[in-house]
């Protein structure tokens, strides 16, 4: 009983800290008044639709999903030759290889951004085609964790018995190893999808005259706080939790249908 | 439609670093035999069966199979198929998906595809198990789904790797007595791998008995167990009491006298617990008195236990026989009951 009273007064704090920002948010996206301040007066989705009208709302919206899409697209797919490179072959150096495509995970965002704005420095001009390299470069690292444990003693042997069966090794790679991992593909995607979706740094210091939708929100709270802010931000936490869904659903089904042998 | 062919191993050896796990064996196997390659982990018959199936190469020595040097031949083009111990079953394609796979990696069409399919499906009793998930089949299931996968690619030899380890005891004999019967009916060479050697004795024509990368003794499972070769192979197949001896023409000097054996050489001399029994039937020689140690019921027999001379031996009688510890009773051997082994 202790134990629990104890429990509950560690949690409570702990979950009002982490969702009453994101609780705010949503709610006053929904709020009858000029201000997104309490007392809570509504519920209108006036904001709603004047955000979804908003041009620059919805282009940035669009380059958000393309950016996201094809960085999320471009880490997965490397990672993945990546995975298959190192874990199928004989790599000199392979310990060394793996460590320095995991290391940019250790590096801040800021870091990766300054340093491809320098590096890039007036000779490639700022845009989303930039910003996508930084996501990959953000992403890549995550994408290859993920993949890279797939690449086990069992899934060797489902290439080994493609072989075996006569398959090219075009055909192990498209017909056993990519299909048979597909799971583990979706699941990277999506959460590449995700954190290329709302990261801001990268976004803010190198897409230049296109933004993307956490760049224009940005913009949005700079000449104050207004419900239609409120708006865009609860889209953007709602695609965010969807593609978080896809990738639980996935990792879950396959707990459910347990290992397969 | 059965295919079968001659394997020759010639001298092949395979070292990793400093072990030599296969050390210059050499091996024939005709056409249409199912072999055993028994032995326990780490004698080298996993990596003999995984060179038959060109996934690991040989240090030195050759592989011909119906008169083709294999050695160096990649698995695709080899023609071996291999069931592995998980069974490798593609697990995102449904059961016909992976029993035709191989056909459909050579570009056949699809109606052939389905038709040998479905042949290959009823020749392991699955008939109508097509169109279902792999994740939907049980370890018995799965087992004949990768022997149909195997065999439909019609193997000139089929190797089984470990096949039934992951099925319990009665799923095993009833899958040892199928197999078995589908090699019979296809008439192909089956090389199986395995450390169990009840299982070796059900299903083999040749049983090959390896220890520390080369063959102890390889014949028929009768002659195997009633005479092993080595003192190995007579302490790996089942129960045997080794007796030290010395052996000529007149027969096996041991500290029991002199014993009649088969055979001339030798380092000692091995006795089944079967072998061995109490009462002086036709033919049996006299070996001395037996003071009754301890006794272990085993079901259908007896285990006992005693002591002869310096000697500890082990013999089976029907549970209603055998002598309680403390008695002291007259040991017999069955006549041919003794073989000479070599180390």
């Amino acid at each position: 009983m202790r134990r629990g009273a104890v429990t509950l007064a560690v949690l409570l704090p702990m979950l009002v800290f982490i969702y009453l920002p994101v609780i705010t948010l949503v709610l006053f996206s929904l709020h009858d008044g000029r201000v997104p301040v309490p007392p809570f007066k509504g519920p209108t989705l006036e904001w709603y639709g004047r955000i979804l009208t908003n041009p620059r709302v919805t282009t940035a919206t669009l380059n958000s999903v393309m950016v996201a899409g094809v960085s999320a697209a471009l880490s997965t797919g490397l990672a993945m030759l990546a995975g298959w490179g190192l874990a199928r072959h004989r790599v000199p150096g392979r310990g060394l290889i793996e460590a320095m495509i995991l290391m940019p995970l250790t590096v801040s965002y800021l870091v990766v951004g300054l340093g491809l704005l320098v590096a890039t420095g007036g000779l490639v001009p700022k845009s989303l085609g930039l910003v996508i390299v930084g996501h990959v470069v953000l992403n890549l690292p995550l994408a290859f964790a993920i993949l890279y444990v797939q690449f086990d003693a069992p899934q060797a042997r489902l290439e080994m018995a493609a072989r075996d069966l006569g398959a090219s090794e075009a055909q192990v790679f498209w017909r056993v190893t990519v299909p048979s991992l597909r799971v583990a593909l979706i699941a990277a995607f999506a959460l590449c999808f995700t954190f290329s979706w709302d990261e801001f740094i990268v976004a803010f210091l190198l897409s230049g005259f296109d933004p993307t939708l956490p760049v224009v929100i940005w913009g949005l709270l700079r000449t104050g706080l207004d419900p239609q802010t409120n708006a865009a931000g609860t889209l953007v936490f709602l695609v965010s939790v969807a593609a978080a869904l896809v990738v639980e659903g996935f990792l879950l089904k396959r707990r459910k249908d347990g290992p397969i042998l | 439609m059965a295919r079968s062919s001659d394997l020759s191993v010639i001298g092949v050896t395979k070292t990793f670093g400093d072990t030599r796990a296969v050390d210059d064996l050499s091996l024939e196997v005709p056409a249409g035999t199912y072999v055993v390659l028994l032995g326990a982990s780490g004698s080298g018959k996993t990596t003999l069966l995984s060179m038959l199936g060109g996934f690991t190469a040989p240090t030195a020595g050759r592989i011909v199979l119906d008169g083709l040097d294999i050695t160096l031949m990649p698995p695709a083009q080899r023609p071996t198929a291999t069931v592995f111990q998980d069974y490798a079953l593609f697990p995102h394609m449904t059961v016909a998906a992976n029993v035709g796979f191989g056909l459909s990696v050579r570009g056949l069409t699809k109606p052939v595809i389905a038709a040998k399919v479905d042949a290959a499906l009823a020749m392991v009793g699955l008939q109508g198990f097509g169109p279902r998930r792999i994740t939907e089949a049980s370890g018995g299931q799965r087992q004949r789904i990768a022997l149909a996968r195997a065999l439909v690619t019609e193997p000139a030899m089929l190797l089984l790797d470990e096949p039934l380890g992951a099925l319990d005891l009665n799923l095993r004999r009833a899958m040892q007595d199928e197999l078995r019967g589908l090699q019979r009916r296809e008439g192909r060479t089956f090389l199986h791998v395995t450390h169990d050697q009840e299982e070796a004795m059900a299903v083999a024509d040749l049983i090959v008995i390896m220890n520390k990368g080369r063959i102890e003794d390889a014949g028929p499972p009768e002659r195997i167990y009633a005479h092993p070769r080595t003192r190995y192979a007579a302490t790996f197949m089942g129960e045997s009491n080794i007796l030290p001896a010395t052996i000529g023409p007149g027969g096996a000097e041991t500290v029991l006298g002199l014993l009649p054996v088969a055979g001339n050489g030798g380092t000692a001399l091995a006795i089944r617990p079967e072998n061995l029994t109490l009462t002086a039937g036709n033919g049996a020689v006299h070996l001395g008195d037996y003071a009754v140690t301890a006794r272990v019921f085993q079901g259908a027999f007896a285990r006992v236990a005693g002591q002869i001379g310096p000697l500890t031996l082990h013999l089976r009688c029907a549970p209603g026989e055998a002598p309680v510890p403390g008695q002291t009773c007259a040991l017999y051997m069955a006549p041919g009951g003794a073989t000479a082994l070599s180390d």
